[in-house]
């Protein structure tokens, strides 16, 4: 009994050192499909990090390689679907996202890389899913899609996927996104909830390290939507909501101003990385 | 079915050379044993056969029965002996035929 405690307590310790070392993001390159992605970066300035890292580099060997390879990539199921959606007929307009666009091979080249953009309509920031939903309400006569539902991250997703590999550089000087900037900086550093987090509290002060079974990353926004192997597929007002849910806070709703605020400011602080929609995480 | 099938053959290969094909079609794979929200039973829609043939000539088949997840994933070995084209082909149970192709090439 005393020799099988003595090879526990090895036994513990060895996982211990094991985990410590694996604390820390791989230093390993990504390619997707041969084509190369950017997972470190260098911080743009104002951020706290010298170098902005990928989630990517954060996660076990086996979730890193599904992201690699497209066709064993979960999340290019829901992508195909999008594909679909693009050239379906909806809306009392007879359109579809191709009578205008054509091919989004070509014409949504950028967007995932550049959204959110600066709406000067509804004088807010605009993201993929709200601009589709804006398409559809004003353009094809057709019904916006409810947060999560009918089709909405498969669309996003597939818009998105077409800027795989582009640097993600959204641009403060439009409109007034520099105060939504703030406003979502702002956010980003109080703490909420009855376990008073902040987002700063696991992404900024505790990144590399685990929080029980989770290895924090620096929280980037870059692959959303994501394929999560705990949840599917799950879009970043979302994950935004159950990160938030899990400091036992009250959650904003999705596309609420807190949250774009929140995505303005994310999304920035993930400038210089490769668009990686879908990527995969844990 | 959503898009086109997803199919992965390399490009080119060595005579003789043993290859990995993947596949992978999107479709519900609706059992027949489920039922909707009125408890009607969803009437049985899946793919219940898939084969490849290279040159005409079977290399992988298989039959396929309602207990298979949604989105079928398979991956094969072939060996090619030249130059040719792998045709692919899923049978749904409502009568439609899934097809694709894709060439090889032996160097």
């Amino acid at each position: 009994m005393k020799r099988l405690l003595i090879a526990g307590v090895a036994l513990a310790a060895g996982l211990t050192a094991a985990s410590w070392s694996m604390a820390e993001p791989v230093d390993d390159t990504l390619e997707i499909d041969g084509k190369p992605m950017i997972t470190r970066a260098k911080a743009p300035e104002g951020m706290p990090f010298d170098e902005v890292l990928s989630g990517w580099l954060y996660r076990e060997a086996e979730t890193r390689d599904l992201e690699r390879d497209t066709f064993e990539n979960p999340g290019m199921v829901p992508v195909e679907d999008g594909e679909v959606l693009w050239s379906k007929v909806d809306g009392t307009a007879g359109k579809s996202c191709a009578t205008c666009h054509g091919d989004a091979a070509e014409s949504m080249k950028g967007i995932g890389a550049t959204f959110p953009k600066w709406d000067a309509d509804s004088n807010k920031p605009i993201n993929v899913e709200l601009q589709i939903n804006k398409c559809r309400t004003e353009q094809m006569g057709a019904e916006a899609y409810p947060f999560d539902k009918g089709g909405q991250n498969e669309l996003t997703a597939y818009i998105k996927h077409q800027s795989l590999g582009l640097p993600v550089q959204i641009d403060l000087a439009e409109g007034d996104m520099q105060s939504w900037w703030e406003q979502g900086k702002e956010l980003y550093y109080t703490r909420t909830g009855q376990l008073d987090l902040a987002c700063a509290s696991c992404h900024e002060a505790n990144a590399g390290k685990f929080i029980r079974a989770d290895h924090l990353s620096q929280g980037q926004v870059n692959g959303f939507p994501v394929y999560r192997l705990k949840s599917g597929f799950t879009s970043l007002h979302n994950r935004f909501r159950g990160c938030i849910r899990d400091t036992r806070a009250e959650m904003p709703k999705a596309f609420s101003d807190e949250l774009m605020a929140l995505e303005t400011y994310v999304t920035w602080r993930g400038t210089g990385l490769s668009v990686e929609t879908p990527a995969v995480r844990p | 079915m959503a898009s086109k099938p997803r199919i992965k053959v390399p490009k080119t290969a060595s005579a003789g050379e043993v290859i990995t094909i993947k596949t992978l079609i999107s479709h519900e794979m609706e059992s027949g044993q489920r039922k909707d929200k009125d408890g009607n039973p969803i009437p049985r829609q899946i793919i219940n056969k898939f084969t490849c043939a290279f040159e005409g000539q079977t290399v992988f088949e298989c039959d396929l029965d309602p207990a298979i997840s949604a989105n079928p994933y398979f991956e094969f070995n072939a060996k090619v002996p030249a130059s040719g084209t792998f045709k692919f082909t899923w049978l749904d149970d409502d009568g439609s035929v899934y097809e694709a192709e894709e060439l090889i090439e032996v160097k």
